[in-house]
């Protein structure tokens, strides 16, 4: 099959970006999206041209490093999948294909469609952990814990970080990540020393980093690739209000 | 050269507890005066980097993705092992010392691996404190299950995502860490050079993979965790970003190189469909526990899989092996696909695949059963071929999807330059010829939390704070050669891209040193890749600058030292003449085909010494001395 | 994070303002509709009904005092927020499809600003009597202020009537995504509960505007002599 993709090009964040256009012939349609422009950077290195730069590690869906709006939608059209799990057969023969990078100033633009989500990081650095030093765990099975929030904990914690939910949040809202974190952690019997602490110093951090307020649209849950649920939200609203309203003096954790 | 592994004496159950007692302490008061770099931030990375800043060094963490969570280990499936025996089924340190050992073929060193199933426990016990979610039993303990290469059951888990919510775990220790300032880290930063002072490793130069700048960056020692090289085979289980330059450019300042050759080739992948293809995806080999594998008897039978009655059908494992039928190991597994693929007989449109039938299994046990045990896999099978697995069997095929060789190190984890510590995959220490199934998030996170936090301390303490500054004349000559080599890349302007030499490069070594290998094709191996280099640096193109982000120059980077690299692993699989675990030297088989272990003239550890591009390299062998194990002729007949 | 005033700085505490406030405005609606479902029976109920409020006026101010708190709060903090959110994508994207994202969530700036027109228009029409002084010269046979009289006027008008029922139906709309968001931002939309929730609060939203706008259509079909 033959495209045409129309993909955001942009020097640095100085310089101006627009659109160009670029046809990729002979696409076999188990070729994945990532691939595609794989065949494509090989077209323009050949010509002395720079290739599209894009963000893309693991190529099986699970280190979160590939973005891109395509068409529109974070990840593509393909429900519960990364870009890089998008494949060709989900397009039609003649298609133009619109790739945009995720947008949200808390993500500034780097290069093309690469774009700085280190954001991300530093909510993590600001709670988003269990402080144990190693030799200091206890026993593996000393602290037995249910079936159901073990499940429950494994389900936030599927999170990869790629920061869809942003990318496709009206209001550019990183409440999804944040909140997957949150709960995989504060469900937990080994995070609930720090819970609070821990919820009110990553709400902070999100504030911050100038993410948006959640509409509870469900934007975020659509795209998600690892289909992390709104109600984990909802979790971390419960555990900041509550935190908030106790009124404790938490400063900085050391 | 004489290689000292530096194992203490004693009998093997108490080295490490001796050892641990013999190293010397950095006073905690001084501990904050010592910088330690880490390269990578993985498993091993991540946690040996959250360790060292826990005991209070200053830690300079780098790794080339945007973050430290995306490093590869993120990527492992199946689980990790230790020896908890939570089952009561006679589970216990020697057994799963004993396991891994014979699992190896008995080319991996005693001591280490004992210690290395000694600490699998704490590894559990501290990922579980970290919060990572382990699957449960209803009781609310931890759930284990069965893997390959051990008669219990052993293996924790974290339902298909094992790795990545270890790595997780790692990684926020690691941000906990960045937080108190006790580590600085920088991420998207490629390390492209080590810098030598007096023999020590003392620094590295890396490159912003987004301004371009190059500068030093100088410690007390460096640690590299910066994974395994299979990506030099192009098409493999890695992801994109992994390289062996971290190793490679250490190696040629004179860290040696050990057994390269030994590559792991894992069964069940789903095959290459065609030239455009970037990777292989891995499907979790518990599938062949009810999948059957099959091919046509008959070269010519182009029928759908579905047509073909079952008199036609070859289900070649279950013939050759009866008793261990579809569940033989890895390696015979591999090979035996490989060799009704070369008859001609395997399926799919390039002839490199063969059937796993889950037909019998729902008819036994019904759909609904084959989707609650496997129906994940079955998805992500569905989503990369678009093929129903439940209608009709899925193609597999072997791919490369470990090394087990890696940059030689003593007991202490440090090579042999003074001050470079390496863990995790990037060493070679602890899986020999083969490595067993979760064995290897065993070892990256107990290098990183439980070895390397001891033995790093020893030689800080024997060297005392002799930290070379940034503008040192090594550093600058190091930062020059980093520089030049970038702009030699740039200035070729040749007619092949990178990506085109490192697919003929994979290419070459899946021939000749992939599954089977043998004397000649060695030899031509190593002919080739030394034209198709000559070739790299006189035709290769690179578009762009230096000084921002380049994809090309990259890439073009990491291949050059692929090509480097692809030679020494031909040399040594061409000089070790005898067949162990992943190293089938189609010269060396029992009349049953399998590996011909040579103990009395090759149960050493070939360690490789740089001796220049396109100069031979010089072997340094360290034998392999068993205090306890006995080698012994692996048989799963 | 060291005092309450710096939960209100972050986006949480803001959408707990939105959801409390909400959720006053919300229960003095449901109170409002039963009291005006009182239309169906007869004149001398609603008008008995009218006259118990407007006795306890030591009640009526504090209580009016809140509402209009909460609707000052609610109108404030959800304007600060949409202009706020507006500026947090920075380059927009040039093809955009909404995913996930239902009818009524991607309209509460529209719907809250049909409702709060309507509102304004609701209390100089009926409470102040400014549009039509006249209404609060009504009296019944007991003395009473008529306000069945004045409803059904007013209702017969189709213009008034349409505009009430517009004015409720942006309400539901509002409350179809609001009951559900009001309830996630108080942090009590939780796993098995969230679909419940999201079903009910398109239940609540319904049941209002039918009790809401069963009033004016009732008055233009005839139903109410």
């Amino acid at each position: 099959m033959k495209v045409t993709v129309r993909v955001w090009r942009q020097k640095n964040p100085q310089s101006l970006g627009g659109f160009v256009e670029y046809e990729v012939k002979d696409v076999s349609p188990a070729t994945s999206f990532l691939e595609m422009l794989d065949v494509l950077n090989e077209q323009l290195i050949k010509q002395s041209k720079e290739p599209v730069h894009f963000d893309s590690d693991c190529r099986e869906g699970i280190c979160g490093m590939c973005s891109c709006m395509i068409n529109g939608e974070a990840h593509g059209p393909e429900n519960k999948v990364t870009t890089c799990q998008t494949y060709m057969r989900s397009f039609k023969d003649g298609d133009v294909i619109t790739v945009e990078p995720f947008r949200a100033k808390a993500f500034p633009l780097v290069k093309d469609l690469v774009v700085d989500r280190s954001a991300f990081d530093r909510i993590i650095q600001a709670g988003g952990f269990i402080s144990v030093t190693a030799g200091s765990a206890p026993e593996a099975n000393t602290v037995p814990l249910s079936k159901y929030h073990s499940d429950l904990a494994m389900d936030a914690a599927a999170c990869i970080g790629c920061g869809a939910c942003v990318a496709a949040c009206k209001n550019a809202s990183a409440n999804l990540f944040v909140a997957a974190k949150v709960a995989h952690l504060n469900l937990l019997p080994q995070g609930a020393p720090e819970k609070d602490p821990r919820v009110l110093a990553m709400v902070e951090a999100m504030t911050k980093e100038g993410f948006g307020a959640c509409s509870v649209s469900g934007s975020c849950e659509a795209v998600c690739p690892k289909g992390i649920v709104t109600s984990f939200i909802s979790r971390m609203n419960h555990d900041f209000l509550t935190a908030a309203l106790k009124l404790r003096v938490h400063s900085a954790r050391v | 050269m004489k290689l000292n592994a530096n194992i203490p004496s004693g009998p093997l159950v108490e080295k490490w507890t001796r050892h641990k007692h013999e190293v010397r302490l950095v006073s905690p008061a001084n501990k904050r005066k010592y910088d330690i770099i880490v390269v990578g931030t993985g498993l091993a990375g991540a946690s040996a980097a959250a360790s060292l800043a826990e005991l209070g060094y200053n830690v300079k963490s780098f790794c080339v993705q945007d973050s430290p969570r995306r490093a590869h280990s993120v990527a492992a499936q199946g689980g990790i092992n230790a020896a908890k025996n939570y089952r009561n089924d006679g589970d216990n340190v020697y057994r799963l010392f004993y396991d891994t050992l014979k699992g190896g073929d008995f080319r991996a060193r005693e001591a280490n691996v004992y210690r290395l199933a000694e600490v699998s426990v704490n590894v559990i016990d501290q990922a579980v404190a970290q919060g990572v979610p382990f699957a449960r039993e209803y009781s609310g303990y931890l759930a284990t299950r069965s893997f390959g290469g051990a008669q219990v059951s052993r293996t924790f888990y974290a339902r298909g995502q094992t790795g990545q919510q270890l790595l997780l775990g790692a990684y926020q220790a690691l941000s906990h860490q960045i937080s108190l300032g006790t580590v600085k880290m920088f991420p998207r930063q490629e390390m492209l050079e080590l810098i030598i002072v007096n023999g020590h490793a003392k620094g590295i130069v890396v490159r912003d993979l987004i301004s371009g700048k190059i500068s030093s960056v100088m410690a007390d020692a460096v640690v590299l965790a910066s994974g395994g090289y299979t990506n030099v085979f192009c098409l493999c289980t890695s992801g994109g970003a992994s390289n062996v330059t971290a190793a490679w450019r250490a190696h040629r300042k004179g860290a040696l190189f050990a057994n390269p050759c030994f590559t792991q080739i894992h069964p069940t992948c789903i095959p290459v469909s065609g030239d455009y293809q970037s990777k292989l995806t891995l499907m979790s080999e518990s599938l062949r526990n009810d999948g059957r594998v099959w091919v046509p008897k008959n070269a010519k039978d182009k029928r759908p899989p579905q047509d073909i009655p079952d008199g036609e059908r070859d289900y070649y494992l279950e013939r050759i092996y009866p008793t261990y039928g579809n569940l033989v190991p890895r390696d015979i597994a591999s090979r035996a696909a490989k060799r009704v693929c070369d008859e001609g007989r395997g399926v799919g449109v390039t002839g490199l695949g063969v059937y796993l039938d889950f037909r019998d299994a729902i008819a036994r046990f019904g759909e609904k059963v084959v989707k609650e045990r496997y129906g994940n896999l079955f998805e992500m099978y569905r989503e990369i071929t678009a093929e129903d697995a439940y209608k009709t069997p899925m193609r597999i095929y072997p791919a490369i999807h470990y090394a087990m060789g890696g940059l030689w190190v003593d007991y202490n984890l440090m090579s042999n330059l003074p001050g470079l510590f390496v863990v995790g995959e990037a060493n070679f220490a602890d899986h020999g010829a083969n490595r067993l199934g979760a064995s290897a998030l065993m070892q990256g996170l107990s290098d990183g939390y439980f070895i390397l936090p001891y033995t790093i301390g020893d030689y800080l303490a024997r060297n005392g704070v002799k930290r070379p500054s940034a503008d040192a004349a090594e550093a600058k000559q190091a930062e020059q050669e980093t520089a030049q080599r970038l702009n030699k890349l740039l200035s070729i302007h040749g007619k092949r891209t990178p990506v085109e030499f490192h697919k003929q490069l994979g290419k070459i070594l899946w021939e000749n040193c992939g599954m089977a290998r043998q004397e000649a094709g060695l030899k031509t191996a190593i002919q080739q890749i030394a034209a198709l280099r000559d070739e790299f640096w006189q035709n290769v193109i690179v578009p762009g600058s230096h000084q921002d982000l380049n994809m090309a120059l990259e890439r073009a980077g990491r291949v050059a030292d692929f090509l480097e690299l692809g030679e020494l692993i031909c040399l040594d699989a061409l000089t070790r003449a005898e067949s162990c675990g992943c190293h089938f030297r189609t010269e060396f088989q029992t009349p049953e085909g399998e590996c011909l272990r040579n103990d009395a003239d090759y149960a050493y550890v070939a360690a490789w010494e740089f001796g220049g591009v396109g100069k031979p390299s010089q072997l340094h062998k360290e034998p392999l001395v068993y205090e306890e194990a006995h080698m012994a002729q692996r048989s799963y007949k | 994070m060291n005092s309450l005033w710096k939960v209100f700085t972050t986006t949480i505490g803001k959408k707990a303002v939105m959801a409390g406030t909400g959720g006053v405005l919300l229960a003095f609606a449901v109170v409002h509709m039963a009291g005006n479902l009182q239309m169906f029976l007869g004149w001398g109920d609603i008008n008995h009904y009218a006259d118990f409020l407007k006795s306890h006026r030591e009640a009526l101010w504090p209580f009016r005092t809140v509402l209009a708190t909460c609707l000052l709060l609610h109108v404030a903090t959800g304007v600060f927020l949409t202009l706020d959110n507006r500026q947090r994508r920075g380059t927009p994207y040039e093809v955009k499809k909404l995913v996930g994202a239902s009818f009524g969530s991607r309209t509460m700036l529209i719907s809250g600003s049909i409702v709060l027109c309507f509102i304004v228009y609701h209390l100089l029409h009926f409470t102040m009597g400014v549009t039509n002084p006249e209404y609060l010269t009504f009296q019944d046979s007991q003395g009473r202020a008529d306000v069945y009289r004045m409803i059904k006027t007013a209702f017969s008008g189709l213009a008034i009537a349409g505009f009430y029922v517009l004015g409720v139906g942006a309400l539901g709309f509002h409350l179809s995504h609001g009951v559900r968001a009001m309830v996630e931002s108080l942090g009590l939309r939780m796993e098995t509960w969230a679909s419940r929730i999201d079903k009910t609060s398109i239940v609540v939203a319904c049941l209002l505007f039918l009790g809401f706008a069963s009033v004016p259509l009732a008055v233009l079909m005839g139903v109410l002599k």
